[in-house]
């Protein structure tokens, strides 16, 4: 059986450890697989198209640029599997607990530290979720973004870390969060247990996928998808992987949880220049 | 739906110790059966609902409260893990006869998780380190700590002739490059054994930790009255490089613990009796008894490995003629170290005296011999090949 070459990006040194480990639970069951890293998720979109690689994990973000870009190159984009813990997360805006701030209108003026400007869960979707309830970041108040690692989607927890404290630190009046880094933030003591009060949650969305177009060879690709959903967290060789890549299993994709994110890019215009830039090469 | 069961989390919040609740209710019940988590920290339901994704459980919101519906990774962590031995050596099957090289650093009967890394420990044998005694014998060893600063009465006036303090200087320069080599070759062992042995383990540091002391005390006592050490010689190291050169751990611990140290067993001792000063004398008396459990863990260990593979009776024989061979060409013991325990013996210079030390010099070489018999012998040699055996143990004693 041919290869099935895979891209993923490269927000952290453990990303090389990750796919190794896989290649060998891969070549157990006599698949060839292999992989590319991309220092960022535009240049593996791009690749994705340009016929590179055969599957891309993709962020949320990646994947809509891939579904609408696919049409433009007469392609058709899958999303085939993701990690149980890319279900339904969702993203939390924090104040200060003894602030006066305690609805979203009260965010009128405020600064609004949000993480890395391309990522979903720290600045996308949070700000989505503000402009739904009537105040528009930008116009009605003031987007602090904590700019980490532009191009790996807020990938990298580092821009969240930043703007909680920025919060604390009283740079800025509220800050966007995912939910478990709020909980992962409390036990770590960057926000000290009590310090923060939730002001709002975003409805549950989804996260990464394994993307692939319809071009994509369908038997390499039926064999990649058995084999990780045959993964097993009961399995030694491949349970530290596991933990690093942070799921307990892989499930089936679906789409549905990326709506949210489809509208708030399109409020703010995030992805356009990129798709724009694609069509014309 | 009701649930299975119910945590009451009061005002505790999941980033404060709630989680460590959280999991140990679910940890006790079925997967699939459903925890009902109540309480009133603000963040509580944005962090059960985090908390429940990242450890594979369902987070199932329910006008009735939160529910967590308990999924199987919990358990499967546990899976293919396994005990490794038992704590307490006397346990039937405590120690096993050849320990996983993935038990790793992991404490003897611990639960070791499948999947850890595969360690290099080359002594990972039962019957290459292993004796019944060694935990006895660390007991004995932890107690018998002694504080050189305090256990020794440095302060106590005394005025040797000075041919006889430097006989003194001369001995302790002996005796530091000795002990030197007595800390390095356990030390070096250690680092090999696999740490399943612990007792064995244990044994070695502390017996590396007994020879830093003779050293550092040996070398004090030299510099009490003087402000030079003596004569270390090509011979006496050539001797020691061979002990440090060996690669076997039987055949070193033979050659160092039963051979060498239990020859110095009787050197020790020996100049106990004939010390000149109550310095001397306590150093001498404290580092003895020290060495006896050195030489009674080499007794031991190797009285076992030769009880199930006899075969080592000729390769540690093999052992004490190479190491002769080695050595034929050298001087053995220095003409400076045998003259200064002559001295010491002797008391002073006058000739009746030296006549008295020169006999009780050539007494301590018989003893010296007899007790490496009697040991060879306790080992399971044979007489003869006991005695011949000794006759080509090292001239330098060690």
């Amino acid at each position: 059986m041919k290869t099935i070459l895979m891209g993923a990006v490269a927000y952290d040194p453990k990303v090389v450890t990750i796919w190794e480990g896989f290649r060998e639970h891969f070549a157990k069951g006599g698949l060839d697989f292999d992989f590319v890293l991309y220092s960022n998720y535009e240049r593996q979109v791009a690749a994705h198209l340009d016929g590179h690689i055969h599957v891309a994990w993709n962020s949320p973000l990646a994947w809509i640029q891939t579904e609408r870009a696919a049409p433009g190159r007469k392609r058709r984009a899958e999303a085939i599997l993701m990690r149980d813990s890319d279900c339904d997360l969702t993203s939390v805006i924090v104040v200060r607990a003894d602030s006066p701030i305690h609805g979203i209108a009260d965010l009128r003026g405020k600064k609004i530290g949000v993480g890395a400007s391309d990522s979903p869960q720290a600045t996308l979707l949070p700000l989505w979720h503000i402009a739904k309830n009537g105040i528009d970041p930008y116009g009605d108040a003031e987007v602090v973004r904590h700019d980490l690692l532009v191009g790996k989607h807020g990938d990298h927890v580092g821009g969240e870390r930043v703007a909680c404290q920025a919060l604390l630190a009283g740079h800025v009046d509220a800050a966007c969060i995912i939910d478990g880094n709020h909980l992962a933030f409390g036990k770590d003591g960057t926000l000290p247990p009590g310090s923060t009060r939730i002001l709002a949650q975003t409805g549950a969305y989804d996260h990464c996928n394994f993307t692939i177009l319809d071009d994509a060879p369908k038997k390499r690709v039926a064999r990649f998808k058995e084999l990780l959903l045959a993964m097993t967290y009961e399995d030694p060789a491949v349970r530290a992987l596991m933990d690093l890549e942070g799921l307990k299993a892989w499930k089936v994709g679906r789409t549905g949880g990326y709506a949210d994110l489809a509208a708030a890019i399109d409020r703010f215009g995030t992805i356009e220049p990129f798709l724009a830039e694609l069509a014309k090469a | 739906m009701a649930a299975d069961e119910r945590l009451e989390l009061g005002d505790l919040g999941m980033d404060e110790g709630g989680d460590l609740l959280v999991r140990r209710a679910l940890r006790v019940m079925a997967p699939g059966a459903t925890l009902e988590i109540v309480g009133v920290a603000p963040a509580l339901e944005v962090h059960v609902r985090a908390f429940a994704r990242s450890e594979g459980h369902a987070f199932e919101p329910s006008p009735a409260g939160l529910h967590v519906r308990r999924g199987a990774a919990v358990d499967a962590r546990h899976v293919g893990a396994v005990r490794a031995g038992w704590p307490s050596p006397r346990d039937e099957g405590a120690v096993s006869e050849h320990p996983d090289p993935r038990w790793g650093l992991a404490a003897r009967g611990a639960l070791v998780e499948a999947g850890a890394p595969s360690y290099a420990f080359s002594l990972g044998r039962k019957d290459e380190v292993w004796a019944d005694e060694a935990a006895g014998l660390y007991a004995q060893a932890a107690a018998a700590q002694w504080d050189p600063a305090t256990a020794i009465p440095w302060a106590t006036p005394f005025d040797n002739a000075p041919e006889v303090e430097d006989a003194i200087v001369q001995i302790m320069t002996y005796l530091i490059e000795n002990e030197t080599a007595a800390l390095l070759v356990p030390a070096r062992f250690l680092a090999r054994v696999h740490p399943h042995f612990r007792e064995v383990m244990q044994l070695l540091a502390i017996q590396a930790a007994d020879e830093a002391r003779h050293i550092e005390v040996f070398t004090r006592r030299a510099l009490l009255r003087r402000t030079e050490l003596g004569l270390s010689t090509a011979g006496g190291q050539s001797s020691l490089q061979t002990l440090i050169d060996e690669p076997d751990f039987a055949l070193a611990s033979f050659l160092l613990s039963v051979l060498g140290e239990g020859t110095f067993l009787s050197l020790l001792w020996f100049i106990h009796a004939h010390a000149p000063d109550p310095v001397t004398r306590e150093v001498m008396r404290l580092a003895a008894q020290d060495e006896a459990r050195h030489v009674a863990f080499g007794l031991a260990h190797l009285g076992r490995h030769l009880g199930r593979d006899p075969s080592l009776f000729d390769r540690l024989a093999a052992a004490v003629e190479r190491r002769h061979d080695a050595l034929r060409h050298t001087a053995g013991l220095n003409a400076e170290v045998w003259d200064a325990l002559l001295v010491v013996a002797a008391g002073s210079l006058s000739p009746d005296a030296i006549r008295r030390g020169h006999l009780a010099v050539i007494g301590l070489v018989t003893e010296m011999d007899d007790r490496r018999r009697g040991r060879l012998v306790r080992l399971g040699f044979p007489r003869a090949r006991a005695e011949a055996l000794s006759s080509l143990h090292t001239r330098n004693f060690m």
